[in-house]
């Protein structure tokens, strides 16, 4: 793994994409044991309107905090996309929701479509797991924690009766993704 | 067996730092982006048999941590600049009274309400001159959310030991971010309690100098009787106007700080044993300032890194060194300039002072410190 990996996770207010990012850290710096800082959008911005959550990760502790070239960014609506499908990386990636980004912001850099919330909706039944699907499907693209350690840091975090809902949400959208990269 | 881990944020790594030093009581009154440290107490507290209790503003929460300091409980306050700036006659009053107590200001900008929700270090030198009169402060800044645990336990130990109020600075970023957060064991990280007084309750005086720069405080309920006041006062705490007597009281509780530095200066030094140019950071900026330092070095810069983690009482000493061994001395702050000021004074001219400034409510990011020096070099 690179030294410093960032990632961000952006969508609208109420989506549970800072949930996301917290998830990831925790997944990476308690289950892995790497080193992790999250960090948010804060105040009047992150209610509403276009939200974001950014995750650092690396095998060695982490300095800035922020993200400085994003090496790979989620974006949920047209928005987000808009605001903070920025400072991409080049050769890094962005994921976003097909149904929701019409216009992915294009630069040096893949960008992968999956419909996260249609996914949630029809495939697991419930849309409030779409930002456990879009995590599911950040960890397939970018390897930066292993499969089994993001789902462990997903169900450490939800409500007994939620287990299954949400293991299956993570696993649809990793699997997505995974035949994704296959085509 | 493992140690207990968790990602959390710095206001909650100050929460349970505060708890493991022993804090039974906190009161305070709600203010972004401090909030989070009085939501952790607030449900953690009522579990060890604790108190917790929100004011009806920021002048009464430090009016309740004094009174409830003075029972013997170790108190908690959190808020942030324009909380701080109400605190201030307060603040003073437990620095005469000599009154231990811990007071974190999350700074956001300012003056007046500011930014509420943008990152500052604009406090600085209010939290050494904010409250009027002649006085010693302890200021702590930690930078990392583990770092934040253990110096808010260092706050309170100093707090005891020097019977006075201590603050910690911190700042939006380093109070927000997530971090692991290790949790220290019973035992593992030193734990200061509060001297009782050793002479019975008629021989005893809240301020006999005979028992050292710092005398005993005896807790309100024990037995002890005594006056409390924001007046100059005599060794039995009465005030007095009598200019000997004010002049050694004074002196004295500048002294029990000044005197002790040694034990209450802490630092980390990175990279400074070749460096040309130093750069003098701490809270979240010195974060900025370690990754350019990392890459100017890449660049065969010999820059280096001076984190106070005891910002007042200023390191003089350490600090007029490095200014003697430098070319420069770069201090980036999310302020216009306030601990530049110090550097300057200290450095004397020895080497070039250079500031960055920022006050957006954007972090200083390591490009505007490399491009700095650059210019400076």
């Amino acid at each position: 793994m690179a030294e410093r990996y960032e990632l961000r996770f952006s969508g609208a207010g109420g989506q549970g994409l800072i949930t996301a990012g917290i998830i990831l850290a925790e997944a990476a710096s308690i289950i892995e044991n790497k080193y992790a800082v999250q960090s948010q959008s804060y105040g009047p911005e992150a209610r509403g309107g276009a939200s974001k959550s950014e995750v650092i990760i690396s095998e060695e502790p982490i300095d800035y905090p922020k993200a400085t070239v994003v090496d790979a960014c989620l974006a949920m609506t047209q928005e987000a996309a808009d605001k903070y499908a920025v400072g991409i990386k080049p050769g890094g990636l962005l994921l976003v929701d097909s149904d929701f980004v019409k216009n992915p912001p294009q630069g040096d850099y893949k960008v992968y479509d999956m419909p996260i919330m249609r996914t949630a909706k029809e495939e697991v039944g419930r849309e409030i797991v779409a930002n456990v699907i879009a995590l599911g499907a950040m960890i397939a693209l970018t390897d930066v924690v292993k499969r089994e350690s993001g789902e462990k840091a997903v169900l450490a975090k939800v409500p007994e009766a939620f287990i299954d809902l949400n293991k299956k949400a993570y696993n649809i959208g990793f699997e997505k993704v995974k035949d994704l990269l296959e085509k | 067996m493992a140690k207990k881990v968790a990602l959390i944020q710095g206001n909650e790594a100050c929460a349970q730092g505060a708890l493991y030093a022993g804090c039974s009581f906190f009161a305070g009154y709600p203010i972004t982006p401090s909030t989070e440290v009085a939501e952790v107490m607030s449900i953690e507290l009522p579990k060890i048999g604790g108190k917790f209790i929100q004011m009806e503003d920021e002048i009464g929460a430090i009016a309740a941590l004094i009174g409830a300091a003075l029972t013997g409980a170790k108190a908690l306050d959190s808020t942030s600049g324009p909380g701080m700036s109400l605190k201030q006659e307060l603040l003073g009053y437990a620095c005469i009274a000599e009154i231990p107590c811990v007071i974190v200001n999350v700074q956001r900008g300012g003056p007046s309400t500011g930014m509420p929700t943008g990152p500052s270090q604009s406090d600085m030198q209010q939290a050494m001159w904010g409250t009027h009169g002649d006085h010693a402060a302890i200021v702590l800044t930690p930078a990392s959310c583990q770092e934040i645990y253990e110096e808010t336990v260092r706050a309170f130990n100093l707090a005891e030991k020097y019977r006075m109020p201590v603050q910690i600075q911190l700042d939006e970023i380093c109070a927000h971010m997530r971090e692991k957060v290790e949790y220290a064991e019973p035992g593992e990280l030193e734990v200061i309690d509060r001297e009782a007084p050793s002479v019975p309750p008629e021989e005893y005086k809240p301020y006999d100098a005979s028992k050292g720069l710092v005398p005993p405080l005896a807790s309100f309920g024990s037995g002890y009787r005594y006056h409390v006041t924001g007046l100059n006062k005599a060794a039995d705490g009465f005030p007095t106007t009598k200019a000997e007597l004010v002049d050694a009281e004074e002196r004295r509780q500048i002294d029990k700080i000044m005197l002790n530095q040694e034990d209450i200066q802490k630092n980390e030094e990175y990279l400074l044993d070749d460096a040309e140019v130093i750069l003098f950071a701490y809270g979240s900026t010195s974060r900025s300032a370690r990754y350019a330092v990392n890459e100017l070095r890449k660049d065969g810069v010999k820059a280096g890194m001076f984190r106070p983690l005891t910002m007042w009482p200023f390191p003089e000493k350490r600090v007029a060194e490095l200014a003697d061994q430098a070319g420069a001395i770069v201090c980036p702050e999310m302020n216009l300039g306030q601990m530049v000021r110090e550097v300057e004074r200290v450095a004397k001219g020895n080497c070039t002072v250079a500031h960055i400034g920022r006050v957006d409510g954007e972090p200083i990011n390591p490009g505007q410190i490399i491009d700095k020096v650059k210019e400076v070099l």
